[in-house]
């Protein structure tokens, strides 16, 4: 079992009396890139906050790589790099200078930083405007510039807040790479969006959050399949011919409840992921099997169905 | 801290405000050491001790003295380099990204207000160099070693006094966001204890006592005494009291009342103190605005190292 990375219990935030954070109990493994919606005000950034140790709970703890983010912040920040919502730099310094800074805060050495900063500013596409003061870069440039700090500092953890906000569609591209890449080095990533096609891409787990408490949680099939297929698989595949005989065998599996049969292909309900079985019996049928797809459920619907529901 | 301390000490000097405070401050010094020179002739008998210190303290008769100036540099300079020391990173939205590096959150305001310090230290003994090196040349009498020896305290007093005035404008750049707000603040409470704090310390003196010219020399005395004791309140008397007291040794007490006992029975100012008599004559005050300094320190620490840093 992999590593838990994020833990919360019962983690709580008030703001006189008004609760932004309600109970939340968050789990995250390491290398997982974890998804965190929800609508205005859910209390998305306020969980960030309270696991960087930038605000305290008011209740309930939280657990980072094995360490109170309000007892022990340097130990946490050390392993996480953050981006927050609205990323600010120091303007009157150059983009390289910038990172030059975070990279001495987290006491990297000098040459060491200063080829990392070379290559980080051309993954992120700014190689051309490094020397130029951050004043002039514009703001999807800073957002840029943003992802790059974070990697500077060689995170275990991190944490994008919208990251994508204010970035061209190329860029966004690039930038969903950028993350997936991190997970694939091991990184755990938290990426909170209202950008659910992106989320959708790169998460491998979601949480939706509202009022502070969530609503779901899972892996994205599982959800589509709870929310949106009443629990159940639905498999849709195309065969040459779709005898009726062959119709009757999919139907004798155990498993299968029901299979509709419409012009270009054949809609089977089923309990289980029951894909090979399936396969299996078209093949022994002497049917010959064209393709094969399981539901996929867009994200976007799946979450307009939570808040539809309230 | 280190690192904040030398960011921030290199942002200073690259800043425009840096030059500017500097180019005024010279403007002053080059200007108060002309009125002094001007002035120093009619100040200066055959028995004075210390004329090399005459030329930080001697004003003419409307302009004043170099000492009069640099106590108000001071404070603006202090000011100058505080008023938005926490709240441009807040606005920036630089201060979660900082925050979020592996360093405690007193490192920001140690390592801004260490940074700040050294920067007013340059500019104070240089300043303090400058009128020394126009003064030598023009008057042509070196200072003796007891007056660099009360130079030296002087500047370092200087120095506290300015941080005090920082430590008070980035007190109030944790609290407020805009830096309009925190400098209006910083340079109001200046002006309050600097021009109206003598003010309000007569006026609550003369409705105790009442005095007029044929008051008795007891009442008098407890008049001004009341009047001194209130104005101690201020940290702009606190360090004009030390100041004179380093500079001009002649002035023998600090105590408002015994001054003017020895000027009205003596009818002149007493001989000098010793370096080591006007030492102690300053350590109170100087105790008293480094525990003011202090105080917003602590309450800058209080507010800061709790609060709930999101960007905004
Ligand atoms: N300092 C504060 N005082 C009082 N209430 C606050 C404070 N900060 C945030 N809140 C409230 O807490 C709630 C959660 O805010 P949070 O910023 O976590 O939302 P979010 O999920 O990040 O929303 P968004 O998608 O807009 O970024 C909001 O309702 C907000 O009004
Ligand atoms: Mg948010």
């Amino acid at each position: 079992m992999a590593e838990i990375v994020v833990e919360t219990t019962n983690l709580t935030k008030k703001y006189d009396g008004f609760t932004a954070v309600d109970g939340l109990n968050l789990h995250i493994e390491e290398g997982e890139i974890f998804g965190f919606l929800g609508p205005n005000g859910a209390g998305k950034t306020t969980t960030l906050l309270m696991l960087l140790g930038l605000t305290e709970p008011t209740s309930g703890t939280a657990q980072v790589c094995g360490h109170n983010p309000t007892r022990e912040p340097l130990k946490v920040k050390r392993l996480v790099g953050y981006l927050p919502e609205k990323v600010g730099f120091y303007e009157d310094l150059t983009a390289r200078q910038n990172l030059r800074y975070t990279a001495e805060l987290n006491h990297l050495p000098g040459r060491e930083a200063e080829e990392k900063i070379t290559d980080l500013l051309t993954t992120v596409g700014l190689s051309k405007v490094a020397n130029q003061e951050v004043r002039k870069l514009s703001r999807g440039m800073k957002q840029r510039l943003g992802i790059a700090d974070i990697l500077v500092k060689e995170p275990k953890l991190a944490f994008f807040d919208e990251p994508t906000s204010g970035i061209d569609p190329e860029g966004i591209g690039d930038i969903l790479n950028i993350i997936a890449k991190m997970a694939k080095r091991g990184i755990t990533v938290i990426f909170c969006s209202h950008q659910l096609p992106q989320v959708q891409k790169i998460c491998t787990r979601v949480g939706i959050l509202a009022k502070g408490r969530f609503v779901a949680e899972g892996p994205l099939d599982r959800l589509g399949r709870q929310t949106l297929g009443g629990g159940r698989y639905r498999i849709e595949i195309q065969v040459s011919q779709p005898t009726a005989k062959l119709i009757e065998f999919i139907k004798g599996i155990k498993g299968v409840i029901d299979v509709t049969v419409s012009p270009e292909s054949l809609l089977v309900t089923c309990d289980t992921d029951l894909r090979s079985q399936i396969a299996r019996t078209i093949v022994d049928a002497g049917g010959s099997l064209l393709g094969m797809k399981i539901e996929e459920y867009s994200l976007e619907k799946i979450y307009k169905k939570y808040f539809r529901e309230d | 801290m280190y690192a904040v301390f030398r960011k921030e000490l290199a942002d200073h000097f690259n800043s425009r405000r840096f030059m500017i405070l500097f180019l005024l401050a010279l403007l002053a010094a080059v200007f108060a050491i002309y009125v002094a020179i001007q002035n120093i002739r009619s100040v200066v008998t055959a028995d004075t001790e210390f004329i090399f210190l005459k030329i930080f303290t001697t004003s003419g008769e409307t302009l004043p003295s170099f000492l009069f100036f640099i106590s108000l540099f001071i404070a603006i300079i202090g000011i100058a380099l505080g008023f938005d020391a926490i709240s441009s990173e807040r606005v920036s939205g630089n201060l979660s990204r900082l925050l979020s590096q592996p360093i405690y959150r007193d490192a920001v305001i140690n390592g801004k207000f260490l940074a700040g310090l050294t920067v007013l230290g340059i500019i104070v003994a240089s300043l303090v160099a400058i009128v020394s090196g126009l003064g030598l040349r023009t008057i042509g009498v070196p200072p003796n070693s007891e007056e660099v020896l009360r130079l030296i305290v002087f500047v370092l007093i200087s120095i506290i006094y300015g941080a005090f005035w920082m430590a008070l404008s980035v007190l109030f750049s944790v609290f407020f966001n805009r830096a309009a707000t925190s400098m209006l603040a910083s340079i109001g409470l200046w002006i309050f204890f600097a021009f109206f704090m003598s003010m309000i310390a007569g006026a609550i003196a003369n409705a105790r006592v009442p005095i007029d010219t044929n008051s008795s020399l007891e009442m008098i005395t407890q008049n001004v005494q009341i009047a001194g004791a209130i104005g101690r309140i201020s940290p702009a008397t606190l360090y004009g009291e030390a100041t004179a007291a380093l500079l001009v040794p002649e002035l023998g007490s600090l105590n408002p009342a015994m001054m003017l006992i020895s000027t009205y029975i003596a009818g002149r100012m007493l001989t000098p103190l010793p370096f080591s008599q006007s030492l102690l004559l300053v350590w109170p005050q100087l105790v008293s605005v480094v525990a003011l300094a202090a105080i917003c320190f602590a309450v800058s620490y209080i507010k800061f190292m709790r609060e709930e840093i999101r960007s905004i």
